[in-house]
């Protein structure tokens, strides 16, 4: 562990703003995040279609028109500055040499616009975690892990300037927890196997972007919260589950800070507001610009202290005004623009409260985004250094924020939730304050044909 | 046995008890078919119900298909003795290159609440073995799933190994995920889409309904 946070980065909630944090991040290319401005991250990818040696022709191409049609949108709206996010595809990440080809049309077009027009521009390559192919998982060799490392290796070279990922380290376990809403479980995954994979995972992923000049990025927890998020939005389990797993997931990517990443993190990492009260580092975020990816009770509060403005990912669809990158584009520049003269006008933090408020008191998922909520959870986080006890301690203190909110009627939940309160309450009493007893009593607990402990290091 | 104390205690999961009641109905001569569709089945159906009527989550489903599970256990072995078969078969599976299971495993859940005997094929599975277990069981619906937009194809492919096979036409194929929509399901040739797990369950009781009433 490279760093350590016992304390705040933040004296006052009312500093922590969006656009800009104590600890910006500059590209090769000058520009800089979280240095007093926001920017929009547009991710694209493909329609449905095979990816094959025999159709990696016509993917470039799709992938050529895309980032035309992008940077072209950018420069006509004079944005003053973008970033854009290559996620790959597993077909992609399985054989190195097409991700990195793709990124690197996308780098070099970037380039030719920045030449050509100034426009200042700078990529995240965020190569897909494949680790979970093998089942189950292996998590620190074999084919899957070498083909990510060398998609990682090939793109910084190339000019990648973000290296990230969205690692699933305890996924294939807490995937059965979530549509059980068994926090239990969820802790262990989050608080004892997540954490030991983030923490050797990010010091391979910084020595990689040390020694090729990219900057090492961030995480994200999505197949952990966000996955709780969207069941939660289809009325599959409870809100409040999703919330807690939301908060829950920050020791987690406090992890990757620690062993060397410095940002951005992650857009649909919303555990982002807790890591920028924690860490200082600028984040990404979306909401209702992501729609075309995904639906969210936080479509306004997620933009409230973010960095970069993301629209998580839209497919290469045509739509009435123009192909679905471009319109995308146009959305995440006009609600950047927006709040970017807000900040000249001085109106950053009566910006920032009316994204929150207009959400807050309608979902306890927002709700557990408000500043004041992050800072509070912060705190409760960097009171110690482990992360199991970091997980723990924030289930329950977010178990207890929500219970105040509701009891003061400050935050509306559905009657089927209230119930919910209790059983979750019931289930963090259960667990022991002790790393060691709690891994003993989960490892006979726990399906062990699903994951494999040594893995993890316990 | 009381019926309604059975219904209860598949509703609140209480698995102990059902099974404790469902061996007491043995017990006391009431038909296997009996407890099986007016004790676990129509317990279930409260519970699809209450889940549709947003009064319940689907941990609160997923433990009540657990309790009828310990019934159905104790019936299974006496079921196959007298002959009775369940409402219908389904094959359900993740299609190759695609590892997302959670929708999937929710449809099969609901799937076999309804009474189904349901084949789960998992994850990241190969076109062919669709085919080869829907032959192997008999199956009366196959359900196929697909997360990403470039998984998603592979579907088709699914089911051209069914045409391949010349045995398109046994079967009624069943897709979803995220990326799926009804005009999806229509140019691969498949009948049905449903967006949901709960709807999926719902379409397919129905198929099977109508396709043994005839």
């Amino acid at each position: 562990m490279s760093k350590q946070f016992t304390k705040l980065a933040y004296s006052s909630v009312d500093d922590m703003i969006y656009g800009s944090c104590p600890n910006p991040v500059t590209t090769r290319n000058g520009l800089v995040i979280g240095g007093g401005e926001i920017y929009p991250e547009v991710n694209f990818t493909l329609p449905p279609m095979h990816i094959t040696k025999d159709t990696m022709p016509e993917v470039l191409s799709i992938y050529q028109e895309m980032i035309h049609g992008v940077l072209k949108k950018v420069h006509e709206l004079h944005a003053p500055g973008l970033v854009v996010e290559f996620e790959t595809l597993p077909d992609m990440t399985e054989h190195p040499e097409w991700g990195i080809q793709i990124h690197k049309l996308l780098r070099d077009t970037m380039s030719d616009y920045e030449a050509k027009y100034g426009l200042k521009s700078a990529i995240r390559m965020t190569p897909n975690d494949i680790r979970e192919m093998s089942r189950p998982p292996i998590m620190r060799s074999g084919k899957y892990w070498e083909a990510m490392v060398k998609t990682f290796e090939g793109s910084a070279k190339d000019g990648a300037d973000f290296l990230s990922i969205e690692s699933t380290g305890g996924k294939e376990i807490n995937d059965e927890a979530i549509v059980n809403a068994d926090l239990r479980t969820s802790v262990f995954a989050l608080g004892c196997l997540a954490p030991r994979d983030m923490a050797w995972l990010w010091t391979n992923i910084s020595d990689i972007a040390r020694a090729n000049g990219a900057i090492s990025g961030g995480d994200s927890a999505c197949g952990f919260a966000n996955t709780a998020m969207v069941l939660a939005e289809q009325g599959f389990i409870p809100k409040v589950y999703a919330a807690i797993m939301r908060t829950i997931t920050t020791p987690r990517a406090l992890a990757a800070i620690e062993n060397g990443a410095v940002g951005p993190s992650k857009d649909c990492a919303y555990e982002n507001i807790y890591l920028k009260a924690i860490t200082g580092t600028p984040i990404s975020s979306e909401g209702k610009t992501a729609a075309c990816a995904h639906f969210s009770p936080i479509g306004n509060i997620s933009a409230a202290v973010a960095d970069l403005w993301s629209n998580e990912s839209v497919q290469q669809v045509k739509l009435l005004s123009g192909f679905a990158p471009v319109v995308s584009t146009e959305q995440l520049i006009y609600d950047c623009r927006l709040m970017n003269v807000a900040t000249r006008k001085g109106q950053t933090k009566l910006m920032r409260d009316l994204l929150v408020e207009s959400d807050c008191y309608l979902d306890p998922q927002a709700y557990v985004l408000r500043p004041d909520v992050a800072f509070e959870i912060g705190k409760e986080i960097v009171k110690t250094q482990d992360p199991f006890i970091r997980t723990l301690n924030t289930a329950k203190l977010t178990l207890d924020i929500i219970k105040k909110a509701v009891d003061k009627k400050e935050l509306v939940i559905e009657e089927r939730e209230l119930n919910w309160l209790d059983i979750l309450e019931s289930q963090l009493d259960e667990i022991p304050e002790d790393e060691e007893a709690f891994i003993a009593e989960m490892k006979k607990e726990v399906d062990s044909s699903k994951y494999n402990p040594s893995e993890y290091g316990i | 046995m009381d019926f309604e104390e059975l219904s209860l205690a598949v509703q609140k999961g209480k698995a102990k008890q059902v099974r404790e009641l469902v061996n007491q109905g043995v017990e006391e001569g009431i038909s296997i078919e009996k407890i099986l569709n007016e004790g676990l089945i129509d317990s279930m159906a409260v519970v699809g119900e209450n889940f549709k009527q947003n009064k319940i989550y689907v941990p609160e489903m997923l433990v009540a298909a657990r309790a009828m599970s310990a019934g159905l256990s104790i019936l299974e072995p006496l079921l196959t003795a007298t002959g009775v078969k369940p409402i219908g078969k389904i094959v359900i599976g993740t299609v190759r290159g695609d590892l997302h299971d959670i929708g999937k495993n929710l449809v099969a859940m609901m799937m076999k609440g309804m009474g189904a005997t349901v084949y789960d094929l998992g994850i990241d599975v190969p076109d062919v073995a669709f085919v080869e277990k829907a032959e192997e069981v008999g199956a009366d619906i196959v359900c196929i799933s697909a997360l990403l937009t470039t998984t998603m194809p592979a579907i088709g492919d699914v089911i051209t190994e069914f045409e391949k096979a010349g045995v398109r036409n046994k079967y009624h194929i069943m897709v979803g995920g995220a990326p799926v929509n009804q005009a999806f399901a229509d140019s691969i040739g498949a009948n049905k889409y449903t967006s949901n797990a709960a709807d999926a369950a719902e379409v397919a009781k129905a198929y099977l309904e109508s396709k043994y009433s005839n």
